[in-house]
């Protein structure tokens, strides 16, 4: 299974995959004019690890911002998740936000209410 | 705290972002005033940016034209943006704010759920989401206007309050 590893810039997250604990992390900022483009790898990926042989996934979700051209492609991450569950693979999805940034912990019910994961909320101090 | 008037480029949104950061770290506003500043400046901007009608051409610019201007008054903030739109886009665009203008606060929040979970994407990727968004955060109506400019072309202002 090929790693993921993608460098956060100011305008997009890093995304970085760790196959020893099969833990998935998107952390930081997500604001890119065209994020079809900078999410298509990670969708690909995603594919991928569907198909082969793990036996399943978390995803640490830390995002500081994200724009709304982004929150189409964080919804198509989470449907390939939600396949990925359907296979009967563990699949847990942990939502972090800052303490006081209810707008985070309001877009992270957003999805959990239209994806079929169970959504684990992360409170933090800072992201 | 920023006013400008000229063409919107990707380095030039980064730009005022920055800026506008800055100055909130400086007032020492929350870090939640903060985040929704920059969420909806990154909306209104990524708005200007994608929306572009160039003037019509007795405007004396060959350039797209448009206004930001961020303001703080005793309330809160204003974000203020201005642009071309073209008339056949006025119609469209004005019905879609009056509904969201009619709105509470948790109409706004479900509309937004089912444009995420049912909505397309358009081609520039913002699939009806941006407005909606900027009246979600700003938790105020939104307030705008079109102004008919030359033969087939309006401008656009928005006021968005934050508080």
């Amino acid at each position: 299974m090929d790693s993921i590893n993608i460098e956060g810039t100011p305008k997009t997250p890093t995304v970085k995959f760790d196959d020893q604990t099969s833990v998935l992390v998107i952390r930081g900022r997500s604001i890119p004019e065209n994020s079809i483009d900078f999410y298509k790898p990670l969708i690909d990926w995603l594919d991928s690890f569907s198909a082969g042989n793990a036996n399943g996934i978390t995803l640490n979700m830390e995002l500081e911002y994200f724009n709304t051209s982004s929150s189409k492609c964080i919804l198509d991450v989470f449907k390939k998740l939600e396949n990925i569950s359907k296979q009967g693979k563990s699949v847990a999805v942990k939502w972090h936000y800052e303490e006081d940034d209810e707008d985070m912990l309001e877009a992270g019910e957003d999805y959990d209410a239209i994806i079929d994961i169970d959504f684990q909320m992360v409170k933090v101090e800072e992201i | 705290m920023l006013s400008f008037k000229g063409e919107m480029s990707t380095d030039l949104l980064t730009s005022i972002l920055q800026i506008i950061e800055n100055k909130l770290d400086r007032f020492g506003e929350s870090s939640k005033v903060k985040k929704r500043m920059f969420n909806i400046m990154v909306e209104c901007l990524q708005n200007l940016h994608h929306h572009i009608t160039q003037p019509a051409k007795d405007a004396g610019k060959d350039m797209p034209s448009v206004i930001v201007m961020v303001a703080k008054n005793v309330t809160g903030y204003s974000i203020i943006t201005g642009n071309f739109v073209e008339d056949r886009e006025v119609e469209d665009l004005k019905n879609r704010l009056e509904e969201i203008n009619s709105m509470d606060s948790a109409e706004v929040k479900n509309l937004y759920k089912s444009v995420l979970a049912e909505g397309k994407m358009s081609e520039k990727g913002g699939g009806g989401l941006g407005m909606i968004d900027i009246a979600r955060k700003s938790g105020e109506k939104l307030d705008f206007g079109f102004i008919p400019f030359g033969e087939d072309k309006s401008f656009f202002s928005l006021n968005v309050k934050v508080k």
